[in-house]
Formats: C-alpha cells, structure tokens, sequence
C-alpha cells in the first residue's frame, strides 16, 4: 500500500513539473523543471512519518551530493549535445556514468565516514 | 528575451506520453524508496536527486522539435538535437537549485523545524537559485 502511494504520487508530482517545463519559455529556462525535486516532494511526508525527521534529515544529506551528481551530469550531456549534435536519448542514458561516477566519489568521500 | 507560459506545447504532447511521463515518476520514485528501505538513508539520500526523467524529457523536446521543422519542410535533425541541449543546460541550473533545496531540508530538519515551513523554504530557495542561475547563464 505504501509502495503504490508513493507511486501515485510520484508519477502525479513528476507529470505537473513536466507540464510545467513544457509550457515556460524560452526552452533553457523550462529546461530548470528537469530539475526539480520531484522525488524528494513526493516521498519526503511519508518516509518522516514512517521512520523520523533524523532518517529524512540524513536522506537530505545525501541528496545534496545526488544533486551536485546530477549538475554534473547535465552539464556533460549539454556540452556534448551541443557540441557534437548526438542523440538526446542515447546521449542522456550513455553519460549516467557520470552521475554514478559523481554521486559514487562523493559517497566515498563524504557519506561514508 | 520573452519569459511565459504557452498552452499549445502541451497539445504537441500525446496521451502515450503523458502516460508514459507519469509511469516513469511513479517507478523512479518507488526504486528510489526500495534503495533507501535496502541501504539505509546514506545511500537513499543520494537517489532523491536521480535524474531518472531527465532522459525521457530530453527525447521528448528532440522529437517535438524534429516534428515542428519536418511541419515546415526542413530535416531539422541537428537543430532538434541543439535545442535539447540547451535544454540540458537548463537542468544543470535547475540541479544547483536542487544542491539548494537539499541543503535546507537537511539543515532545516537537523535542526528540529517542522516538515511544513521546510520543505516551503526549501522549495522557494529551489526556485530562487534555478532563476537566478537561469539568468547568469543566459548572459554569459
């Protein structure tokens, strides 16, 4: 029951950020709702409820390196789409070894202590 | 530089897709919960932040932008392709507001505020640093 809330949730919270991406203008600016906190919105009231604001707290420190991944990652996909004109699709799955490589070296370096 | 909303780039948007769209959300955000139940919080935290839709949204913008020039008569290929990266720039602005969003909620909880006036704060702070990156990386 959890599972499918947050499923519900997540697929309601990430469809509006997408609606609202598509709608501003111009694109680089509308390109920011690919960004935004979606998972975290739609699962952060029930996994407090569930285990405490401490879990949630330490869910959040983590997300700061996610995000940093995450800017990391955008950054490469925009630079290779623009400079070589390569497949979004291919482009964007092929460079999530960036964002595992980041988000990796900073849990290694940081989260883990 | 014109700032707004247009409608009518919700009609180029098909039902399969806004399905699809919502399928993605809900699946991304239920791997990202299972992670978290079987790692614990550390290793969690990090997928609040996945970019599991990025992929997904920067196809759609190619395929919609490809659509329009085919309408037109061009190929349009590289120029799709263009756009999507541009907006891939956008994300990249919008994940230092996420870094943002992320350092008030950890903060904000740390420190004993409620759940409600942090997630506000953390969400008003998201959309501070996304716009302002927004317009530094426009004109540089």
């Amino acid at each position: 029951m959890d599972l499918l809330l947050r499923f519900l949730i997540g697929g309601v919270v990430v469809s509006l950020f997408a609606v609202l991406g598509d709608m501003v203008k111009p694109e680089s600016l509308g390109g920011v709702f690919a960004a935004a906190p979606t998972i975290a919105l739609a699962t952060v009231a029930l996994t407090m409820k569930k285990h405490g604001a401490g879990f949630v707290a330490v869910e959040a420190r983590s997300m700061i390196a996610g995000a940093i991944a995450f800017f990391v990652y955008a950054c490469a996909v925009s630079f290779v789409m623009i400079r070589f004109r390569t497949k979004a699709a291919w482009t964007a799955a092929a460079l999530m070894l960036v964002w595992f490589g980041t988000a990796g070296g900073l849990w290694a370096v940081w989260l883990r202590r | 530089m014109l700032l707004g909303l247009q409608t009518k780039s919700l009609r180029a948007t098909t039902p399969m897709e806004y399905a699809k769209r919502f399928l993605f959300g809900g699946v991304v955000t239920v791997v990202a919960t299972l992670i978290s139940k079987r790692f614990g919080p550390v290793v969690g935290g990090l997928f609040l932040a996945f970019p599991g839709i990025f992929p997904g949204s920067l196809s759609l913008v190619e395929k919609h932008k490809s659509e329009r020039e085919a309408e037109a008569g061009k190929t349009g290929v590289l120029s799709a392709r263009g756009e999507a990266g541009v907006e891939a720039t956008g994300a990249s602005v919008g994940a230092l507001g996420l870094v943002g969003f992320a350092v008030v909620l950890w903060m904000g909880l740390s420190r004993g505020f409620g759940l409600g006036i942090v997630l506000t704060v953390a969400g008003f702070v998201w959309v501070v640093v996304s716009c302002c990156g927004w317009w530094v990386r426009e004109r540089m």
